[in-house]
């Protein structure tokens, strides 16, 4: 079973890369870019078949290790 | 008395420490190996600047589970002094010994560079040998030393009187174009509730005789020493 979390700073954290990103894209020509927020995104490979129990450990794997909670929230979504 | 610094993979600053602890302040100094478990009976502990275990997912994140860390909490529990410099700052903010976290400077550039600092508190065992709002030249050298913390948090390190280090120019006043990462409040280095653990971004070890360039960084370790020498007690 595999599971996805997607973690990024918390919308009180200012991103500064992401707001290079945001910098460089309009330089491109993507003049109707406001903002870009950059974060990290993990695949976690579980043994076992329970979706309800795979993502309560994913879960509680992103807030002791995968995320900071002080400063980055996460989403975590189980593939079946 | 002794000085412990600890060598996680990826240090680059334990030579700094070890040396600036045993020949520029003349104490004893022992190398601990981030695999180790007991810290040699020193007397304060150093978590060193560098790249522990490669900074890979966030920096400080892995070193947390280094074995040392447990004795290191430990020691910090009882009341040791721990001072964590640059990355070791971060291990300290990541293991949960220090509140906040760290962000990439607001620049999004490392800065490597000497900048002043003021002391703004001297009662820790690595200031009690500063002189109060006294400026040091430090160098820094970090891409992620932008200190962050929870408005509520901010609020109850300063209320507190956490802040131990800040950026400031020469004649120590904190502005926005005297902060070399977007730090909140100015924040180079904080301490815990009980004032034992400090963490700070620039690098005294670094600044430790005038052939580097500055000679200023010295009493941080000096006020390690005159702490344990004088049996400071720093909480009730």
């Amino acid at each position: 079973m595999k599971a996805r979390v997607y973690v990024t700073l918390k919308p009180s954290v200012f991103d500064p890369q992401g707001r290079v990103v945001a910098d460089a894209l309009v330089t491109l020509g993507y003049a109707d870019v406001k903002d870009v927020r950059q974060g990290k995104f993990f695949e976690v490979e579980l043994a076992g078949a329970d979706p309800a129990a795979a993502k309560a450990r994913v879960t509680e794997m992103a807030d002791k290790l995968l995320a900071n909670p002080v400063i980055e929230s996460y989403r975590v979504e189980v593939l079946q | 008395m002794k000085f412990a610094v600890v060598v996680f993979p990826g240090s680059n600053s334990d030579y700094d420490a070890f040396y600036a602890a045993s020949r520029v302040v003349g104490e004893q100094a022992e190398l601990v190996w981030h695999k180790d478990s007991d810290l040699k009976g020193a007397d304060v502990v150093i978590l060193p600047g560098g790249f522990a275990h490669g900074d890979y997912l966030r920096t400080g994140a892995i070193a947390r589970f280094s074995p040392i860390m447990a004795a290191v909490k430990a020691f910090a529990d009882r009341g040791g002094p721990v001072l964590g410099i640059c990355n070791g700052f971060q291990v300290l903010l990541e293991a949960g010994l220090l509140p906040g976290a760290m962000v990439r400077n607001d620049r999004v550039k490392f800065v490597s560079k000497i900048v002043p600092v003021r002391v703004d508190q001297t009662d820790t065992p690595f200031t009690v040998a500063c002189a109060s709002k006294q400026v040091l030249h430090l160098p820094i050298a970090h891409g992620e030393g932008n200190y962050y913390a929870p408005a509520d948090e901010l609020a109850e390190l300063e209320a507190n009187r956490q802040v131990i280090f800040r950026y400031t120019n020469a004649a120590g006043e904190v502005g926005p174009e005297w902060n070399p990462n977007g730090s909140l409040n100015g924040i180079a280095g904080i301490c815990n509730r009980p004032r034992n653990v400090v963490g700070l971004m620039p690098h005294p070890e670094r600044a430790s005789e005038l052939q580097l360039g500055s000679a200023d960084g010295r009493v941080v370790l000096a006020s390690a020493v005159r702490s344990v020498m004088d049996g400071v007690r720093l909480h009730a």
